[in-house]
């Protein structure tokens, strides 16, 4: 076990440094001088070169490439992710100020997507074939292939504009008004569960299947035990440990769902934020979101599989 | 199996001619692969003949006729500046159609080569290639799509060009990993034996022998590809208007909710329909090929 973890950690170090490298290298990539993203574009425009020279020495733009990629980096590591080009401020405070919101969002879907997913894939499993397991792969189906825009369209034009039950879009603190925070995250938070529920549903599906066709549940059905404790004593224990995956997945398809989501409901989190700063070529807010969303994709899987390991020991010999 | 152990194969067709058989019983054998089939190869028929099929152009302004509700003239009515819903729906179906072939042809071609270098070499090239993929695989594919988009522009081949990238590591890993359980069958023991280069082993032997899982992987792609493709126009740094895409269709829309729901209701069920049929193809090919794949992919 411990060489494993050992293992994983390296991996993950190797994995962070050249996602650090590569979020590094776009944002040099870019045609033209890196000195016009750091300046607002009317003082650019005035800037003479001397101004330019004196500035791109400021900001050590007249270092080594290796250089400043470890001067960059020494920052990311103490929290300094730079300045935005637009509004001139520290983008650590608005990451700081937008990541809650996403994440208050994301992890109800995820703990939704958990609490419905994984029963209706049990259902399904335990009673192939049958209707049940028609409805239940269905809806999956349908979970994956919808576009969520569109989803989050449909459910405003029905309940916000049409039925009047629930606020058109916007985003109040749960602090400041938790009413009212409910009634608006209600149908961005369903368009942020839908996928996952639909994966977690499948991912408990198959696995169950496949677990309900091992030895020990033959062994367990013929010493006698009741269908509930075949089930959920020596099926679910097992077949769950696949599920669990499904925690990187799920965080990965809402980061990407945010983006979207977010924009339709004018959601202050941060995939609104990425969007903003995509119309504004703001490169460092734009690094500084993906910085984010990719470490804590990278840390998400990093548990996973550690725990996964844990779990099922077999894994740690591949 | 039995049948073929069985005294009647004196009387059967040749072994391949079952295999096709077999294939295409179970193919479309589900109602649902089938239906999926037929929408597949309906829209791929719209998107070939787009202008004969469309009734209108579809970047046709007619301030005249702006926003029509479904008629006789307009089956699913018009938008803001009176171009036709449907003929747009149809020539937006092309641009999906395209979008996907040339995304899943880009990230197949690369993930499959860097996947088979991994898979068979191993050792330092294949670990740095694997970390490589591990780290694309890290940033949400949205992300990744609308950084790159971000840098390069909007446009068909710039949104071509960033899902193409962002989804590479998931042919890679999968060839990978099939590459991996290949090279070690006794025919390409035979191979090693007689003294065939690797190269000749990797591309004759073990790349067609992993192509199953990869056609149903590409299948299933075009699905997701054309999804994100919708969700980058639909934030306006897709494709760029007045070309036809059904993600900025829904976009424009939007102000016309409470008039007008067709005008976005229209392409989403459109985007629906297509991913779904692509998803629907994609489960049978692997029922049909290879069923140990299921949970593969």
């Amino acid at each position: 076990m411990l060489s494993y973890i050992i293992r994983r950690l390296i991996q993950s170090v190797i994995v962070f440094f050249l996602i650090t490298l590569l979020v590094f290298l776009v944002m040099r990539l870019l045609p033209g001088d890196p000195i016009y993203m750091i300046m607002s574009r009317a003082a650019s425009e005035t800037a003479t070169e001397m101004q330019l020279d004196k500035l791109r020495h400021q900001y050590g733009l007249d270092r080594p490439m290796m250089v400043q990629y470890f001067s960059w980096l020494g920052g990311v590591f103490h929290g300094d992710l730079g300045v935005s080009i637009l509004t001139n401020t520290d983008i650590r405070q608005s990451l700081m100020k937008r990541l809650p919101v996403t994440l208050h969002l994301g992890v109800l879907a995820l703990i939704i997507s958990f609490l419905l997913g994984v029963p209706m894939g049990i259902i399904a499993a335990v009673r192939r074939g049958t209707w049940i397991d028609t409805v239940v792969t269905s809806l999956a189906n349908i979970g994956i292939t919808i576009p969520v825009f569109w989803l989050a369209l449909v459910l405003m034009y029905l309940f916000a504009l049409k039925l009047q039950w629930l606020p058109v879009f916007g985003y109040t603190s749960p602090f400041t008004d938790f009413w009212e925070n409910t009634r608006q995250i209600i149908m961005p938070v369903f368009c942020f569960a839908i996928t996952p529920v639909a994966g977690v549903a499948r991912q408990t599906r198959s696995s169950m299947l496949d677990v309900m066709r091992q030895d020990y549940i033959r062994t367990a059905w013929s010493k006698g035990l009741r269908e509930r404790g075949v089930i959920f004593k020596h099926g679910l224990k097992n077949g769950l440990i696949p599920v669990m995956v499904f925690l990187g997945l799920g965080l990965s398809a809402i980061v990407g769902g945010s983006v979207l989501i977010e924009t339709v409901f004018a959601i202050p989190g941060m995939g609104r934020l990425a969007v903003e700063a995509m119309g504004n070529s703001d490169y460092p807010v734009i690094q500084g979101v993906i910085l984010v969303f990719a470490v804590m994709v990278l840390l998400t899987n990093l548990l996973v599989d550690l725990s996964y390991g844990w779990l099922d020991p077999r894994v740690q010999y591949r | 199996m039995a049948e073929r152990i069985g005294i009647s194969s004196v009387n059967e067709a040749p072994p391949h001619v079952n295999e096709l058989r077999r294939f295409f019983r179970v193919f479309l054998g589900r109602g649902l692969v089938m239906f999926g089939l037929v929408v597949t190869l309906i829209f791929l028929v719209l998107a070939i003949f787009a202008p004969q099929i469309a009734p209108y152009d579809p970047l046709e302004r007619n301030l005249s006729e702006a926003l029509q509700q479904p008629n006789a003239k307009h089956l699913l009515g018009t938008d803001a500046i009176g171009r036709d819903t449907l003929s747009r729906l149809i020539h937006g179906a092309r641009i999906s159609m395209i979008v996907g072939v040339l995304v899943v042809s880009i990230a197949g071609g690369f993930g499959v080569i860097l996947g088979a270098i991994a898979g068979y070499f191993g050792g330092i090239v294949g670990a740095v290639i694997m970390r490589l993929m591990d780290t694309l695989m890290t940033i949400p594919m949205m992300i990744l799509a609308l950084a790159i988009s971000a840098l390069l522009g909007g446009g068909l081949k710039n949104v071509v060009i960033a899902l193409g990238f962002a989804l590479i590591p998931g042919y890679a890993r999968l060839m990978a990993a099939q590459v991996l359980v290949a090279k070690e069958t006794d025919y390409v023991l035979a191979e090693h034996a007689i003294g065939a280069s690797n190269a000749r082993i990797l591309i004759r032997h073990i790349v067609p022998n992993c192509f199953s899982p990869i056609l149903v992987l590409i299948t299933m792609m075009m699905g997701t590809t054309i999804l994100a493709e919708a969700g980058l126009s639909f934030i306006g740094i897709g494709i760029t208007p007045p070309t036809p895409a059904w993600g900025s269709m829904v976009t424009d829309g939007r102000n016309y909710l409470l008039s007008n729901p067709m005008l976005s209701i229209a392409p989403g069920v459109a985007i629906m329909l297509l991913v779904f049929s692509f998803n629907m193809v994609g489960d049978g090919l692997r029922d049909a090929l290879d069923p140990r794949l299921r949970g593969v992919i």
